[in-house]
C-alpha cells in the first residue's frame, strides 16, 4: 500500500506535475521541505540584520531609501517562506521557536559583520548574487507553495544584486581610500560567499534524496562553481581581485579553477561559532519578546470587538 | 467560557479524513494570529488571483499587511482577504471520480465538430 503511494507520487515527480500541500507525499519529503523552507525564512529574516546596521549611515539619502526598500524586500521574502512553510502543517510560532532555541539553522553568511559601507554593496552583489544562482532553479521546485514563493523572490532579488554592484562601481571610480575600502570588503566576503553553497557534493548529506524528488535541481558544486565563473569576470568590471591566488581560467574544462575552500570554517560557524551568531539570535530574540505585548494586544482588541458585534447582533 | 479551535493551514482545510493538522495544543501555538489568504486584483477587470498567505489579528490588519507583503511593486489595485478556516477545498485524493464527468465529453468542445473548409467564420 505505502509502496503505491510512494511510486505514484514519484511518477508525478517525474513527469515535472508539481506536489500540492493536500496530495500523498512521503513524510520523509515533508520533513526534507520543511526544514528546506524554513531555513531559507530564517536566513532572509536573519539577513535584515547586517544590512539593518547601515541604514541610518548610508552615505545618501538616494541609498537610504533604496537599502530600506531592500531590507523590507527580505522581510517580505521570510514572511513568502514561512507561509509556504505552513501549508506542510508546521505553526509560524513553532518555526520561530526552531530558531530562537537555535535548532533551526539559516545561512552561514548572516554571522559575519558589516564592518564598512562597501560591505553593504558586495553583500549585493556577491551574497544576494549567490543566493539568486541558488534561488532560480527553485523556481522550478517540485512541491508547488514553494516554487510560487521562489518565482515572487527572484523577481525581486535582481534589484538587490544590481545595486550592490553599482555601490561597488561607485567606490571603484572613487578616492584610493574607497576603492581600498571595497577591495577590503570583498576579501572579507569571498570565501563565506562561496561556502553559501553548502558542502561539497560528496559531504552533502540531503543533496541525493532531494534531487530525486526534484526539491533541487542542480548540486552545490555544480551551482558554486557556476557562481565562481560569472563573478570572476565582472570583477574584471570593477577593477578589484577576488582573494585567491589559484582562481585561473582552465580552458579545458571550461570553468574556473578555484582554491581550497576553508570547510572547518563553515561547519564553525553553522554550529554557532561564528563571529555574529550569537549577536544575530539575541537580536531576534529580542524582538519576538518585546513584541509579546503588540502581539497580545491585537489579538485583545480582535477578541472584544468581535464580542461586540456579537451582543449587537443578538 | 471554553471552546475549542482547530488550526487551518492554506492547502489543509478538509473536513474529512484528511482535517486540519491541529496543532493547537502546543502552548504558544494557541494565541498566534488567525491565518488569512491574500488575493489580488492586478489592474481593474482582472479576477483576484490567490498570492499567497500571513497572518493578522483581524481583517483590517490582514489588508494592510497584505498590501506591504504582495503589493511592493504595484501588483495590485484590490486585496481581498479571507480567514483561510473559511475556505472548503476539494479533495485531491476524489479528484478522478470528481471530474469523471466532465471526461467523456468531448462534443462540448467545438473542435469535436467537422466542417467543410467552406464554411468561414464560424
Amino acid at each position: 500500500m505505502e509502496k503505491t503511494s510512494e511510486a505514484f507520487f514519484q511518477d508525478k515527480i517525474d513527469r515535472e506535475i508539481r506536489i500540492e500541500p493536500k496530495d500523498w507525499m512521503p513524510e520523509k519529503y515533508r520533513q526534507t521541505l520543511i526544514r528546506q523552507i524554513s531555513q531559507h525564512a530564517h536566513s532572509e529574516i536573519i539577513g535584515m540584520l547586517p544590512e539593518g546596521n547601515w541604514i541610518t549611515r548610508a552615505p545618501s539619502l538616494r541609498r537610504k531609501a533604496i537599502l530600506l526598500a531592500k531590507v523590507q524586500d527580505e522581510a517580505g521574502h521570510g514572511l513568502y517562506l514561512y507561509s509556504a512553510a505552513e501549508t506542510l502543517g508546521i505553526s509560524r510560532d513553532e518555526m520561530y521557536e526552531q530558531l530562537h532555541s537555535g535548532r533551526a539553522k539559516y545561512s552561514s553568511i548572516f554571522n559575519y559583520p558589516t564592518l564598512s559601507w562597501a560591505d553593504i554593496g558586495v553583500i549585493g552583489w556577491l551574497v544576494d548574487g549567490a543566493a539568486i544562482m541558488n534561488q532560480v532553479p527553485l523556481c522550478r521546485s517540485s512541491f508547488g507553495p514553494y516554487a510560487r514563493a521562489m518565482v515572487r523572490v527572484c523577481k525581486e532579488e535582481s534589484f538587490h544584486q544590481r545595486q550592490g554592484f553599482e555601490i561597488l562601481l561607485t567606490l571603484s571610480r572613487g578616492t584610493e581610500a574607497q576603492r581600498s575600502m571595497a577591495q577590503d570588503a570583498i576579501n572579507r566576503w569571498w570565501w563565506p560567499s562561496i561556502m553559501m553553497f553548502g558542502p561539497k557534493d560528496d559531504e552533502s548529506p540531503n543533496s541525493v534524496q532531494s534531487m530525486k524528488w526534484k526539491i533541487k535541481r542542480f548540486s552545490n558544486d555544480e551551482l558554486r562553481q557556476k557562481f565562481i565563473d560569472v563573478t570572476a569576470e565582472q570583477v574584471k568590471v570593477l577593477g578589484f581581485t577576488l582573494p585567491d591566488p589559484n582562481l585561473k581560467w582552465n580552458k579545458a574544462r571550461g570553468h574556473y579553477d578555484y582554491g581550497a575552500i576553508n570547510w572547518d570554517e563553515f561547519w564553525q560557524v553553522i554550529q554557532g561559532n561564528g563571529p555574529c551568531n550569537k549577536e544575530r539570535l539575541e537580536a531576534r530574540k529580542k524582538a519576538w519578546e518585546e513584541g509579546e505585548w503588540v502581539r497580545a494586544a491585537a489579538s485583545a482588541y480582535t477578541t472584544k470587538k468581535n464580542k461586540r458585534n456579537t451582543t449587537v447582533a443578538a | 467560557m471554553s471552546f475549542h479551535t482547530n488550526k487551518y493551514y492554506y492547502g489543509d482545510y478538509g473536513e474529512a479524513k484528511n482535517g486540519a493538522a491541529d496543532i493547537s495544543a502546543k502552548g504558544s501555538a494557541k494565541e498566534e494570529w488567525p491565518l488569512w489568504e491574500i488575493f489580488i486584483r492586478s489592474k481593474q477587470g482582472l479576477d483576484h488571483k490567490h498570492v499567497g498567505s500571513l497572518h493578522a489579528a483581524d481583517a483590517a490588519m490582514a489588508i494592510e499587511n497584505a498590501r506591504d507583503v504582495y503589493t511592493r511593486r504595484m501588483e495590485g489595485v484590490s486585496i481581498w482577504a479571507v480567514e483561510s478556516k473559511y475556505i472548503h477545498a476539494s479533495n485531491p485524493d476524489e479528484a478522478g471520480a470528481l471530474y469523471d464527468p466532465a471526461n467523456d465529453k468531448v462534443y462540448r468542445h467545438p473542435t469535436f465538430y467537422d466542417l467543410p473548409d467552406e464554411v468561414k467564420y464560424m
